[in-house]
Formats: C-alpha cells, sequence, structure tokens
C-alpha cells in the first residue's frame, strides 16, 4: 500500500536523533535514533530485552525527556498530547483495592472531556468480567483487560502499548488483540506496541520498528520491508552477491544461503524466496553491524526542511 | 440479507499470506453457494475482533475481490457480493457427473492416488497452469 498521493500521510510520532541516557556516564537506552511512525498504522516495536523498547514507549509518553535530539507525538511535544495519548506501561497499574466499576470511573474522572463509558464498559463486558470484583482478585488476563478498557474508554489517537501480552494465555491474548483491531477498525487508533515474541504480533501488525542496541535496524510497512530482502541459495560466495547487501549468510552443503537486501534483479544461479518476518528480524538481530533499512515514508523528514 | 456470515479461518502456519487465506476462503464460499450475490461479507471490524489480523489485511482482500469482480463496496452500508464463481454450486449437473464418474472410477478398481493423477492430468489438459 504504498501511498503516491501528494499530501504526506500525518505523522504519529517522529524522533530526530533521539538519544537518552540514564545516566551521565551510562550507555544510551536510545541512541541517535531518527524514524516516523504515519497514523494509523499499528506498529510492532521488537527488539531482543535491553534493546530501548520500553525506554522508547515512555519518551513518546512523555515521561522520559530526550537526552539530546527531538521526538515529536501528532504532530506536538508529547506532554502537549498526553490527553490524545493512552500508555500502558508493562506493569500494568491498578488500584489493587478498586473494583472494575471503580477503576472505569476514575478513567471516566481523569479524562472527563474524551471518556467514552459505553465503549469502555463494552471490552470489560466482553471478557465477562464481573463490576463489582475487586482488581486485587483478577487474573493476569483479567487485569490486561481492564487497563486496555481504561486506554481505550480514553479514545486515544495513539495507543503506546509495552508488552500488553505478556503473561496472557492464548485465548486471552486472542480475544485482547482482537479488541485492539476491532479499535483500530473502527476508529483508526495508531498503534505502537513493544514485544519480543514476533509470531504473536507478525498478523494484527502492518508495520514494525526493529531496535537493537538503542538503535533503529528496521522501520517501515511489514509488506515493503519483506519485499525488499531475498533469502537466496546457490553455489557462490558472499561476494558473488554484490551489489546486493548481505545481511547474512552461512555455508549449505558446497554454496550458501544469505539473506540479502536487493539492488535491482538476483543474478541467474540463485534460487530466491521472500523471508518470513521472523527470518528478517532474526538475521538482523544476528547481524548488528548490518546498515539500518528505513522504508520510504518512514524516515524522518530532515529538520528545518517542510513538504 | 440476514444471517448467511461468513467466517474466515486463518491458518497462521499453511504459509499463504493471511490476505490471500480471506480471498480463497471467500471464492471457495462462493463456489460452494454458501455466499450468493447480495449477500454482505462481515466488516472488517467483525472479521479482526474474531481473528486478531490487522484490518488492513481484510480490506486488501477485499479489494482484491473487488477487482476481480466478485464483490462490492456499498459506501457506509458494507460489502456486497455479486456474482457467485464457476457454474457448479454444491448441487449443480457437473458435480452430479463427476460424481457419477468418480463411481465408474472406483468400480473399475482405481484408487484415491490413481483417481487424483488421472484428473489432475485431464484438468492440467484443459486449463493450463499460470493461466489464471
Amino acid at each position: 500500500m504504498s501511498s503516491t498521493s501528494t499530501t504526506p500521510p500525518a505523522v504519529a510520532v517522529e524522533a530526530h536523533g533521539l538519544t537518552l541516557r540514564y545516566g551521565r556516564r551510562s550507555a544510551a537506552a536510545l541512541d541517535d535514533c531518527s524514524f516516523r511512525l504515519p497514523t494509523g498504522r499499528v506498529s510492532a516495536l521488537v527488539g531482543p530485552n535491553g534493546a530501548g523498547k520500553s525506554t522508547l514507549l515512555a519518551t513518546a509518553a512523555g515521561l522520559l525527556r530526550p537526552t539530546s535530539g527531538t521526538l515529536t507525538v501528532l504532530g506536538t511535544a508529547p506532554a502537549e498530547a498526553r490527553e490524545r495519548i493512552a500508555y500502558l506501561s508493562q506493569d500494568k497499574p491498578l488500584h489493587p483495592q478498586l473494583t472494575v466499576a471503580e477503576t472505569l470511573r476514575m478513567g471516566a474522572e481523569l479524562n472527563p472531556a474524551r471518556w467514552d463509558a459505553a465503549h469502555a464498559a463494552a471490552i470489560v463486558e466482553q471478557g465477562s468480567l464481573d463490576p463489582k470484583a475487586r482488581v486485587r482478585g483478577l487474573s493476569g488476563g483479567q487485569r490486561t483487560r481492564v487497563a486496555l478498557a481504561l486506554a481505550l474508554g480514553k479514545r486515544p489517537e495513539l495507543l503506546l502499548l509495552d508488552e500488553p501480552m505478556a503473561d496472557l494465555d492464548p485465548l486471552a491474548r486472542h480475544e485482547l488483540l482482537g479488541t485492539l483491531m476491532a479499535d483500530a477498525a473502527e476508529h483508526g487508533t495508531t498503534v505502537l506496541m513493544s514485544s519480543h515474541i514476533v509470531a504473536e504480533l507478525a498478523d494484527a501488525c502492518d508495520h514494525l520498528l526493529l531496535l537493537g542496541g538503542g538503535r533503529i535496524r528496521l522501520g517501515g510497512g511489514i509488506d515493503d520491508l519483506l519485499h525488499a530482502h531475498s533469502v537466496v541459495t546457490g553455489r557462490g560466495t558472499p561476494a558473488d552477491l554484490a551489489p546486493h547487501t548481505v545481511v547474512e549468510s552461512r555455508v549449505t552443503g558446497r554454496g550458501l544461503t544469505a539473506l540479502i537486501r536487493r539492488d535491482g534483479p538476483v543474478g541467474a544461479g540463485w534460487e530466491t524466496s521472500e523471508p518470513s518476518l521472523e527470518e528478517l528480524l532474526l538475521a538482523h538481530l544476528r547481524s548488528p553491524s548490518a546498515p539500518a533499512l528505513l522504508t520510504p515514508g518512514t524516515t524522518a523528514t530532515p529538520a528545518g526542511v517542510t513538504a | 440479507m440476514g444471517d448467511h456470515g461468513i467466517e474466515y479461518r486463518i491458518d497462521r502456519r499453511s504459509g499463504v499470506s493471511t490476505y490471500l487465506q480471506i480471498v480463497q476462503q471467500t471464492k471457495q464460499a462462493l463456489r460452494l453457494g454458501l455466499l450468493e450475490p447480495g449477500d454482505k461479507l462481515p466488516t472488517a471490524r467483525e472479521v479482526v475482533e474474531a481473528t486478531a489480523i490487522n484490518p488492513n489485511t481484510v480490506l486488501k482482500a477485499y479489494r482484491e475481490l473487488e477487482r476481480e469482480g466478485l464483490v462490492e463496496a456499498r459506501r457506509g452500508l458494507g460489502t456486497f457480493v455479486r456474482r457467485t464463481l464457476g457454474a457448479a454450486p454444491a448441487d449443480s449437473p457437473l458435480r452430479a457427473e463427476l460424481d457419477a464418474w468418480a463411481k465408474s472410477a472406483h468400480a473399475a478398481g482405481l484408487d484415491r492416488e490413481d483417481v487424483a493423477a488421472l484428473f489432475g492430468s485431464v484438468l492440467d489438459a484443459h486449463f493450463p497452469k499460470g493461466d489464471q
């Protein structure tokens, strides 16, 4: 779905050289990140533990201040956009002594201008939760559902979710992802959610940000990213694959198998196929020196340049 | 048109892309007469709520079906079936002929693989591959 229209798509999140250190001498949790997330996308934020996923989400939520560089959300500073953003941190803080109904009432009072009580109640109802049940007594999946109801009841334009599906059983995971997708379908909500389990997000997301060592490794539409790469097998050496970028290669019998970023058509004698999302991500994570790729429309616009 | 809904099953291990699975399952339903002209396809919201897939995947599948002239999107109303596929719904004369043929193949002592091979070669002769 490459857009060739003349009006650029609205931007949900845009970073320019975003760097964040937790202490003056500590390594950068985010290291010179530049990217753009258009609105209306459901984006996976993927990367190994310690890659900077939570830091990026908390920065977009306005809870952390960049050490250098900038990050804008919905066209403005994160703090200015707070009403239009919902952020669900990994530990999903809820008050254990409140009932489900009281938790939702709190959501209404904290978001008087935007709160959609019917929507929040419907999400809770889908999970057949008793409104009078106390949060303390809920299972992990039920708590996530209440936290999601609290986030979606706000009718956010941008939803930031940090490992939302961790510690959920497969059924609860499927149901909650379904609820999330329905919201995206109906309201065009932009979603950015982190996970280190790729498979669970592959079908729900149409966009990807891969973080490794605090840097953006891949960014863009998932289809575009997959189409840009090929898995090739044949007799030859990595050097024979020029001018393509070899992300990763390994010996297979008398030849080799490589994941490449194509530059023009692949020469004869190589058998090619499109990588799966998992293959693409693993190859990039195992090859930290492979150059980053942002697909068109997802690179940050140079500062000072307006379309 | 009431409750002629179709429920999509997404098989994540099939190797077939998700949008194509929706296209194929819709076509299969059209071939079998499970969907008829005028029937409404589920909304993107309904599909993604049940399957937890991305809404754009559903829209892409519906656009493909529309491009092939099988369905049409009516603004604000939904996506509706325009025509059926193939002239062979479940109870057509063609199916009856094929049924009779299979019976005589069985009577002649052919086993399942023989029949599949025979049918496949006739199929290839009359419907060359890559012809779409």
